[in-house]
């Protein structure tokens, strides 16, 4: 593993544009924004400022990889899969370099975004790049004297809006199932980590995917991505974010062609602890499920629920925990936490901490800055904390535990399903009915049983209520970039 | 245990130069043993010599040539990774059917052999072994990887096809070895994704399903698409998670163990796949007897189906997939592009010098086109270049075996007997080595050997129907079942005729049509269950349905 540190950095000035029709090419307006690295809050370079015209230019060659007849829809399945395959392998090649660039522009720590981003970016491609010729239709025996089958087709040109919290990864989990279902992308990265998607773009074209099939665009949510929710001629719109955005993106769905949305939003992820449940593994996992990723995860375990009789201990263990998490420079292999990924999250999540504060939280740890420059905060841990407080009830994606105390099973599983996010839950605990009882109880669209953020390519992911619409990632991915188109055609005389 | 390093070059009498053979086949036009007068054919035919005409054509600049002297590295049975001798000693002649010389020995496993080898597999399938406890993606990882090589190695494994088995080297190297590396990466892809279910049984109960390996598989193939056969056997076991003790024919035993160095190259565990080179009445009969095999699947005759379906109830029930033999109808409408349909029969019967059990040797054509279609049938037959299959330009090369060629030959004796008009061909080609006459029959009737048998060669049948109905009966008249054609632009003639068939594949308007994830098996005695695409997963998966009471159920 090298150090970013010690070596010049190599980036290819062509990163810093937009990538249209598998070339690059500056915005239309001319502008360009800064990118920053949030473990020192310094520039590290200026790119292109996708807006409206740029999004229209990605679309048009987006349209056109995908008319009838294109070498895009002409291509084989297996063949759309073998691209797929070789942009895994290319990026598996590449996965030093691009772990580097992750952490520089994201602040998560190295170690994490080489044993852990990449690998599961590399899994992800690979596992859709399988299913590009095993997404069947079905032939149905319908009443009457008719042949039916179903086709199951792309959708078309689908707009991607991904965030900033695993850039590489939600890349894979959005273009890996819209390609291997055959469908064109223009997607749009978000504005504080746009490097490693636009990396990944030059891999795109160095495999071979035909022009106009992948766009990528950084921009600003406001005006690029505003101009992708309600384009004319976009398809279908999927969206990781936050709760307040995707009701943007649906609105703009309504308010243009109703395009097909698919939402991956916000959470309040209950995690509950049995008094039954193995404590230091508990404990472990707890912490890891809240702090992993600088705590901005969207299935971050942020209402932790401890039964009462081992309350205090659980409280105390997961502090001590918290004061030893290691704080730092994100290419210090030491390193646990890096830093908040711009000052706004920064501001926000130290506004959350104050605000349990004063709602009468007990802090047990943390709750400060952690670093004199760079957007650090302290790992924290609030005891004592009541359902109806903010920081119980909304999203903080920082650093910030939340500890709350319950007697039986029946009371925490309506505290837990008492919010109007759904994305994931947890339960610790050694009772096989207890297991059964919490999981199949919980409105959670990922349920953990005694472990926690463990996601797999094969396994779905996504949310209740506010927290989503549809699902990513296994066979149920595919539904999101899927036409089925049923087919009946007259026969003279059925037969069986 | 070492590896054997060995070439053509240091066995006994195989040395075979293919630049002088080159010249020497076309220094001999007399070698054509012509049939004309024996057969009545007419001697204007567009290449009745069965010659290349233009084997420097400016096309075959940039196809790919057999390697000369290609290395035969691996000629022992391949054992939980390692290389091994046969217990007996004994070894298997491996020849070259195009020149009948000696190509090398391997070494022939026999019953204590396959012991050897299902002690392996067990082994390798044991709870908790490195097999056992691989995520299912890293399993797709490895026949990613195992397809890499074969793609890698390409070239040899198309040489030794075609010197092993005697197909033509550049169909080996085009159709074989693509579909062996297409189906290892399509069921790669398929490794996670092979998923269970929850099921909303009735009471308080959590059920699932879990898609289990079935354990060690016993997997015996045939001669005619020796590498590709293999592929379609340890795909989608592997896939699936269970371990493999694979016989390859006696006659083509080469790429399978070039195959097996690869998996072991792959890093696949040792023991999950075992090569044993053998014959039938011994090492086959072994597997599909064994009490330790959960699985045998076989590719063959339909004779030899029996023996292995009643081994299996003489023996542990194993569970048995078959695919057997055909005597495939080819239908062809009046209302048809006649010349495309003429192409795609001639084709489908004489694909791999006849020997596809998918051959399309029954060809109903409809009376107003008959003659038209028998006259361009017996032209394209007449034109199709014989000769060493290595060589640029040749399109049929001999019959794998003197046994098999003399059934042909007495088969084609029989059409003549039995009152079929001889169109064509007729005979064997060149004096020595094992090469038929593209044979074309016509005026044959439904009761001729002919028509009732699978030749399994070089030989064409062609019948006139009247009705749809009619040929719709006549086509489904046979206890064979795998596959047939139709040929009609009329999209009612079309579904009526692709219901009504009794076969596992139905090609309209094309025939051999195949893909990996097109699934392929027999309705009747042309088999049980299905290989290739998802069906075949269900061939190597055993459901497992785990209920689990719970306190209270809710939807």
């Amino acid at each position: 593993v090298k150090s970013f540190l010690g070596s010049p950095f190599q980036l290819c000035t062509l990163m810093f544009q937009l990538f249209i029709n598998n070339q690059w090419e500056d915005a239309a307006s001319g502008k360009t924004f800064p990118t920053i690295n949030p473990a020192t809050g310094e520039v590290i370079c200026q790119v292109a400022e996708a807006d409206v015209a740029d999004v229209d230019k990605a679309v048009k060659a987006a349209r056109d990889a995908f008319r009838w007849g294109s070498p895009w829809r002409r291509m084989d399945a297996s063949h759309r899969g073998l691209l797929i395959n070789r942009l895994a392998d290319a990026i598996e090649r590449d996965s030093a370099y691009l772990a580097e660039l992750e952490t520089l522009d994201n602040g998560k720590p190295y170690a994490i975004s080489y044993t852990v981003d990449l690998p599961t970016v590399v899994k992800c491609f690979r596992y859709y790049a399988g299913w590009a010729d095993k997404w069947e239709g079905k032939t149905i025996p319908i009443d009457g004297d008719y042949f039916c089958y179903t086709r199951h087709e792309p959708i078309g040109v689908c707009g991607q809006i991904i965030p900033w919290n695993f850039p590489l990864l939600m890349q894979a989990w959005k273009i890996a199932p819209a390609l291997a279902t055959g469908n064109t992308v223009v997607m749009k990265v978000a504005e504080q980590t746009p490097l490693t998607a636009l990396y990944v773009a030059s891999l795109i074209k160095e495999v071979g995917f035909p022009e106009g099939v992948v766009n990528i665009l950084q921009g600003m949510g406001p005006s690029a991505g505003a101009a992708l929710a309600r384009h004319m001629d976009v398809d279908k719109l999927a969206f990781t974010g936050s709760t307040e955005v995707g009701h943007l993106i649906q609105q703009a769905s309504g308010s243009s062609n109703l395009k097909k949305v698919t939402l991956e939003l916000g959470g309040k992820s209950p995690n509950i602890i049995l008094s039954d449940a193995n404590m230091e593994d508990a404990v472990e996992q707890a912490h890891f499920g809240l702090f992993f990723n600088q705590g901005q995860c969207c299935c971050a375990g942020s209402r932790t629920f401890v039964q009462a009789d081992i309350y205090d201990e659980f409280v105390e263990r997961s502090v001590e925990r918290a004061r030893r998490r290691v704080v730092g420079n994100p290419f210090d292999l030491k390193t646990e936490q890096g830093p908040q990924v711009d000052q706004e999250q920064f501001n926000k999540i130290l506004g959350y901490i104050s605000s349990g504060k004063r709602e009468g939280a007990k802090l047990m740890c943390g709750g400060g800055v952690a670093a004199d420059r760079g957007y650090f905060i302290q790992p924290t841990v609030f005891g004592d904390v009541q359902d109806n407080m903010t920081i119980a009830r909304e999203e903080i994606f920082g650093p910030v535990m939340q500890i709350m105390k319950f007697k039986t099973l029946e009371e925490v599983v309506t505290r837990a399903n008492d919010t109007k996010y759904g994305l994931a839950a947890a339960v610790f605990t050694k009772d096989i009915d207890k297991a059964s009882y919490v999981s199949n109880g919980l409105r959670a669209g990922t349920v953990w049983v005694n472990c926690y953020d463990v996601f797999a390519s094969q396994a779905p992911f996504g949310g209740y209520k506010s927290s989503g619409n549809g699902r990513e990632l296994g066979e149920y991915g595919l539904d999101n970039y899927t036409e089925v188109k049923t087919v009946i055609t007259k026969v003279p005389q059925k037969n069986s | 245990l070492s590896v054997q390093k060995r070439s053509v070059q240091s066995t006994a009498q195989s040395q075979p130069d293919f630049t002088e053979k080159h010249s020497n086949m076309n220094s001999q036009p007399d070698n054509g043993h012509q049939q004309q007068a024996d057969n009545g054919s007419k001697p204007q035919g567009p290449n009745q010599n069965h010659k290349p005409e233009h084997v420097d054509g400016p096309e075959t600049h940039n196809l790919p040539i057999p390697i000369p002297d290609p290395p035969i590295q691996y000629t022992q049975l391949f054992i939980n990774n390692e290389w091994h001798e046969s217990c007996t000693g004994r070894k298997i002649p491996v020849y070259d059917p195009a020149t009948g010389k000696l190509l090398c020995e391997v070494e022939e496993a026999d019953s204590e052999d396959v012991d050897k080898a299902v002690r392996s597999a067990r082994a390798a399938f044991q709870i908790g072994s490195p097999w056992r406890s691989m995520d299912a993606s890293d399993r797709g990882l490895l026949l990613n990887k195992l397809a890499d090589l074969v793609e890698r190695d390409r070239l040899l494994l198309a040489t030794l096809e075609a010197l092993d088995s005697g197909k033509v080297f550049l169909m080996a190297y085009f159709v074989d070895l693509i579909a062996t590396v297409k189906t290892l990466r399509y069921y790669g892809g398929w490794a996670d994704k092979i998923q269970g279910k929850t099921i909303p049984v009735d009471g308080e109960y959590f059920t699932y399903t879990r898609h289990e390996p079935i354990g060690v598989c016993g997997q015996i193939i045939p001669w005619n698409f020796p590498v590709m056969m293999f592929a379609w056997k340890i795909a989608p076991a592997l896939c699936c998670g269970n371990t493999v003790v694979i016989k390859p024919a006696e006659q083509t035993p080469l790429s399978a163990l070039h195959m097996a160095a690869l998996i072991k190259e792959a890093g696949f565990p040792p023991g999950v796949v075992n090569v044993v080179p053998g014959y039938g009445e011994t090492a086959g009969s072994a597997i599909s007897h064994h009490m330790d095999i959960d699985k045998v699947a076989f590719t063959g005759s339909t004779d030899v189906g029996k023996l292995i379906q009643k081994a299996a109830g003489d023996s542990n029930l194993k569970r048995v997939t078959l695919e057997l033999g055909g005597k495939n109808p080819n239908i062809v409408f009046a209302d048809c592009d006649l010349e495309y349909a003429v192409e795609q029969a001639h084709s489908g019967l004489f694909f791999n010098q006849g020997q596809c059990c998918l051959a399309g040797s029954r060809v109903f054509v409809e009376e107003p086109i008959y003659e038209e279609f028998v006259h361009r049938s017996v032209e394209k037959a007449r034109s199709k270049v014989l000769g060493n299959p290595l060589l640029p330009g040749v399109e049929q090369g001999p019959q794998i075996d003197q046994k098999h060629f003399d059934k042909i030959m007495e088969l084609i004796e029989s059409g003549k007997r039995e009152g079929a008009t001889l169109e064509c061909g007729g005979s064997a080609w060149d004096q020595q080595g094992l090469f038929i006459q593209p044979t074309v029959f016509s005026n044959v009737t439904d009761d001729m050997r002919i028509a009732e048998e699978e030749i399994f060669g070089p030989v064409q049948q062609i019948m006139c129907f009247r009705g749809t109905h009619e040929v719709i009966h006549r086509a489904n008249a046979t206890h064979y079942g795998l596959a047939a054609g139709v040929f009609t632009n009329d999209i009612d003639k079309a579904l009526t005729v692709s219901s009504a068939l009794q076969a596992g594949m139905v090609w309209v308007n094309c025939y051999n049509a195949m893909s990996a994830q097109c699934p392929f098996g027999g309705f009747k005695m042309s088999g049980n269950g299905r290989e290739l695409g998802e069906y075949a997963l269900q061939e190597y998966t055993e459901v497992k349905a785990v209920t689990i009471k719970i306190s209270q159920k809710n939807s």
